[in-house]
């Protein structure tokens, strides 16, 4: 391991971000924060949601914010810079194993996910004040960083397995579907009243994202157990990880 | 010596001579029977053309592979300028890319200096700068920031980034270029900046793929004295090209490369040698009997003749022009009209065409 250029990778990728960083946080926060705006306060004043509503959904969008960041900041990269570009090949010939690229894309991605989960709560709640919250620190901070590692790993595996015609697709096919049955806007035991859905949604791991998110930030709203949280999320950071170093390697030589 | 001109080490002596004991001696390539075979076309990094060739009669692999290597075997003695001449598909970027750890080799082995390339690969990574084919320039960085990121990897400092960079941006002619964006460079720019860029960690041994392709002639003659220079630093330098006068000027040593295979290596001059005669001299007749082609084969001079189906004859010859009359009159009386004629003097180009029936722009 060389630490050195390690390093540089890492600076390379945190200097681009500072370069794009307008666009990066329209990307980031606009979606979001209207939809914050929508239903926490918009339907929330109006009478159409009650007013607890807001702190159900504050966890929900954190773990969209997050998730979506963190693949996005992963995965365009990756399909660009392999499939058009062909620019990564300078990191790869970079004195360094080609795995421990793929480890610095997923912490580059991490930060940005970090960034993107810890930003939404001050903005959120200064939108939905007041927002009650009863904020577990310990259990936070291990949630969104695993949170933040699945996102990465997750934006690392699809960008290598996706081919630049089919980002679209990837979107539609994968992230929407994620998003819409994450658990994200309503908690997982909201699904009772539909098993076999609630059952399948389980292996949507957003699901465990919001729950833990729901658990450690707003505990008096039902959740799913803080073991399975863990538990799940470690599962599928490993699953991702591993998945995103064996797709990153065998694309990185032809 | 102030008055004198400075000579290539002392020149360029602040650019390419670090502390250290890696200068001391160069660094040479050898590869053992590679091999690679691609299950899917192969990706543009590892060359162009590959398409109808996978076909050709003789091949022994199932629909959809194609070989690129063919069991190739090269050896580049340390700090020389070796060149990689063949047509487009002939395998020269999959080498490149074998040796660069960016292909991996279906079987054989590739060395740079003591290093096993698919075993020590970061230790390669090392020794190597690359020039790829198609500019793969990080295009969310300028100029400069390229070139510092870029010896940045190879753990330089900030001070030593700043400098190299610069020299490098003022020997390639971009210092006004230095902080814009690379998304709006010209090709020639691009190719360019990706020379200095493999140049920036002063590599024991630089490779350049088709290195002055798109690059106009002035560019390419000061690419060539820049190649040179370097070379004369002590730096092993490899490069492929399908350009003859390239071959010619630049490279000390040649191997010709055709299917994957090494056809034929030497000196420029050694090879050139090697050809029948050295003129080659293309006919065209309305039709030809076999009688007119038993003739031309009994003139004086003429070494080989060797006729592709249809109208063509090429005819090896120790002289040029003056044969023309001969043949003209051989063609008379034989009953076939001369239609068209090419006098090529020696050149690469002819021994491609000598040992493989194809024309190195075909």
């Amino acid at each position: 391991m060389n630490w050195k250029t390690f390093g540089a990778l890492l600076a390379r990728d945190a200097h681009v971000a500072r370069r794009n960083g307008f666009q990066l946080i329209l990307q980031t926060f606009l979606q979001p924060l209207m939809f914050v705006f929508i239903f926490g306060r918009v339907m929330v004043q109006s009478g159409y949601m009650p007013q607890q509503y807001k702190s159900l959904l504050l966890p929900g969008i954190m773990a969209i914010s997050m998730i979506f960041t963190g693949v996005w900041a992963v995965a365009m990269p990756v399909i660009a810079e392999f499939q058009f570009t062909k620019e990564i090949e300078d990191r790869l010939l970079a004195p360094i194993e080609n795995s421990w690229l793929a480890v610095e894309k997923i912490i580059a991605g991490m930060v940005q996910a970090l960034i993107a989960g810890l930003v939404v709560i001050p903005l959120a709640w200064l939108l939905l004040r007041p927002v009650e919250l009863d904020i577990n620190p310990l259990g936070f901070a291990a949630v969104t960083l695993l949170v933040a590692l699945f996102s990465a790993a997750g934006g690392l595996a699809l960008g290598c397995s996706v081919n630049q015609q089919h980002i679209g697709l990837m979107f539609s096919m994968v992230l929407t579907p994620m998003i819409f049955f994450g658990c994200t806007y309503y908690p997982w035991s909201a699904l009772k009243s539909f098993p076999i859905l609630q059952k399948v949604v389980l292996i949507n791991p957003l699901v465990y994202a919001s729950e833990g998110l729901r658990a450690t930030l707003v505990p008096k709203f039902p959740h799913l157990s803080n073991i399975a949280v863990f538990v799940a999320l470690l599962f599928f950071d490993l699953l991702l990880v591993f998945i995103g170093l064996r797709r990153f390697e065998s694309k990185s030589v032809s | 010596m102030s008055f004198l001109r400075p000579t290539a080490q002392e020149q360029f002596g602040r650019l390419y001579f670090r502390p250290g004991a890696q200068n001391l001696m160069a660094v040479g390539i050898r590869t053992v029977d590679l091999r690679k075979v691609y299950n899917s076309p192969p990706p543009m990094a590892a060359g162009t053309g590959f398409g109808p060739r996978g076909n050709a009669k003789g091949s022994k692999q199932p629909k959809g592979q194609v070989a690129a290597l063919d069991g190739l075997a090269l050896e580049v003695t340390p700090g020389e300028i070796f060149g990689l001449l063949g047509p487009n598909g002939a395998g020269k970027s999959t080498t490149v890319g074998v040796l660069t750890t960016r292909v991996r080799p279906t079987s054989g082995e590739a060395w740079i200096g003591d290093y096993d390339v698919w075993k020590q690969q970061v230790a390669v990574k090392r020794l190597i700068g690359v020039v790829p084919q198609r500019p793969n320039l990080d295009f969310s960085l300028t100029a400069h920031e390229i070139l510092a990121f870029h010896g940045a990897y190879f753990g330089q400092g900030s001070k030593e980034r700043s400098q190299r960079s610069a020299a490098l941006l003022e020997k390639f002619k971009l210092t006004d270029r230095a902080n814009q964006m690379v998304r709006g460079f010209s090709g020639g720019m691009m190719q360019r900046l990706s020379i200095a860029r493999a140049m920036m960690h002063d590599p024991q041994v630089l490779f350049l793929d088709e290195p002055s392709a798109g690059l106009d002639p002035q560019t390419r003659i000061l690419l060539w004295e820049i190649i040179r220079e370097y070379n004369q630093a002590g730096r092993t330098v490899l490069l492929t090209t399908h350009n003859m006068e390239e071959a010619d000027a630049l490279c000390q040593r040649l191997a010709i490369v055709d299917h994957g295979r090494v056809i034929a290596k030497g000196t420029p001059l050694e090879l050139k040698a090697s050809i029948p005669g050295g003129y080659l001299l293309r006919l065209r007749f309305g039709k030809q009997p076999e009688l007119l082609l038993q003739r031309l084969q009994s003139l004086n001079g003429v070494r080989e003749v060797r006729s592709a189906d249809g109208a063509g004859t090429d005819v090896y010859a120790d002289r040029g022009g003056s044969l023309i009359p001969e043949i003209a009159s051989l063609a008379a009386t034989s009953g076939a009209e001369l239609n068209d004629v090419h006098i090529s003097e020696p050149s690469l180009e002819n021994l491609f065409l000598h040992h493989t029936g194809r024309s190195l722009r075909d």
